[in-house]
């Protein structure tokens, strides 16, 4: 489900099946697009940070074109315990291969893979910002 | 430096330059000049008669002048400015004549330190190369450098993230005289049609801003700068409903220097012009990094 920005429109609620992985989409040629997950942020239930919400940051490829300072995202990543992901869409390869990664995230987040699950992510995280 | 001459500068003001990143020079003398210029003239002689001919059917003898702007460095650690000039005159006309100035390129280091202290000896440090004139040009003089000093120029593109700060930067400087508007120019992405949208702000109104900003005088942050240009992104929302922020920032214009994207800058004060050129430095050693 594609959605471009939060709130959910609340009429379709009870329509809704429940939300396992929410992927906020940041164009790095886009500073409106990092202002917009700022603000969608806030509109996201606490329990979902544990492991349910990633930063998805794209454009990545064009490092002539970025309106966003790369610290500032991965400091919103820190800031809200969740992986901070970089890809370029324009390029096939990396396309399939993040789309891949996202859906691997999408099975431990769903509970589909036994033994692992979302908090998993959470203690990864944690890990690397001991180093 | 802050007292650079104004008048050995004043060349390099109001001209637009394009802007490359140069890799350290190797076993470049700057007692050599003179060699250097005869050997870049009999270079340029030879592409010409391969046919590499800058204007057709017109007769001209090119004549290379290389020199050495001692002034124009930030530090004492900073190699001084080597300025490469030619010059035509047409065999036509009269032995008189004065000799055109048809393309002119400087190389320049302004507080390049990060760049020269971890050099060995025998490297010449001048991250900066600015060129004005025929692109024909720029290419020949570029290769015979490659050739001679085995460095590496790249042109130098400009991040929207640089623009907004240039913008911020020289938004906020003092001018005597009256200055002209602060302009920022930006390119509407996925359209059928390109467009163009043009800012134009009072430049009182755009240094009042940046005071009521910027926190300690002579120091700037990132926060100090999104500060900044969200007020602008605001200001604009509130009256025409775009989202300035997700356009892409191409150009920005103050009356201190102007900047695009694609690496072209104009220097339009010389009392800044250090000032301009530690931060083009900057943009060059971090290409070349």
């Amino acid at each position: 489900h594609l959605a471009t920005s939060l709130p959910l429109p609340s009429e379709r609620d009870h329509l809704r099946p429940r939300i396992d992985l929410i992927v906020f989409m940041i164009d790095i040629k886009s500073k409106y697009s990092l202002k917009n997950v700022e603000a969608s942020l806030a509109h996201v239930d606490a329990s979902f940070f544990l492991g349910k919400v990633c930063f998805l940051v794209t454009g990545v490829g064009r490092v002539n074109a970025c309106s966003i300072e790369t610290n500032a995202v991965c400091k919103l990543g820190e800031a809200y315990c969740s992986p901070v992901l970089f890809c370029e869409l324009e390029l096939e390869g990396i396309r399939v291969a993040t789309a891949q990664r996202l859906l691997r995230m999408l099975q431990i987040c769903a509970g589909h893979i036994r033994g692992v699950s979302a908090l998993s992510f959470v203690s990864l995280m944690r890990n690397a910002n001991d180093d | 430096q802050e007292n650079v001459d104004p008048q050995k500068t004043a060349f390099l003001l109001r001209k637009a330059w394009t802007l490359y990143s140069v890799t350290p020079l190797y076993r470049f003398h700057r007692a050599r000049l003179r060699d250097y210029a005869r050997l870049l003239s009999a270079f340029i002689a030879a592409e010409k008669q391969k046919g590499l001919a800058v204007e057709v059917g017109v007769e001209l003898d090119i004549k290379v002048a290389v020199s050495s702007l001692t002034d124009l460095r930030g530090s004492e650690q900073d190699q001084a400015a080597v300025l490469v000039q030619l010059s035509s005159r047409s065999r036509a006309s009269s032995r008189n004549s004065e000799d055109k100035l048809v393309w002119s390129g400087w190389f320049c280091s302004v507080y390049g330190d990060d760049l020269s202290e971890n050099v060995p000896e025998d490297f010449t440090c001048l991250p900066l190369f600015l060129t004005h004139g025929a692109e024909s040009y720029t290419s020949m003089i570029g290769s015979w450098f490659q050739k001679t000093f085995d460095c590496c120029f790249r042109r130098l593109a400009i991040s929207p993230l640089n623009l907004s700060w240039m913008v911020a930067m020289w938004a906020g400087c003092k001018l005597d005289r009256a200055a002209s508007a602060v302009e920022l120019v930006f390119s509407v992405p996925r359209l059928s049609q390109p467009l163009d949208i043009s800012y134009a702000i009072h430049p009182e109104d755009a240094k009042a801003l940046w005071d009521t900003v910027q926190k300690t005088p002579g120091e700037i942050t990132q926060e100090e700068v999104d500060v900044f240009m969200d007020c602008l992104y605001a200001h604009f929302h509130r009256h025409f409903k775009i989202h300035l922020s997700a356009a892409k920032l191409v150009k920005v214009s103050t009356a201190v220097a102007s900047a695009h994207c694609d690496g072209i800058v104009k220097i339009l004060h010389s009392q800044y012009l250090p000032g301009v050129l530690m931060l083009l430095t900057e943009l060059a050693i971090s290409q070349i990094q």
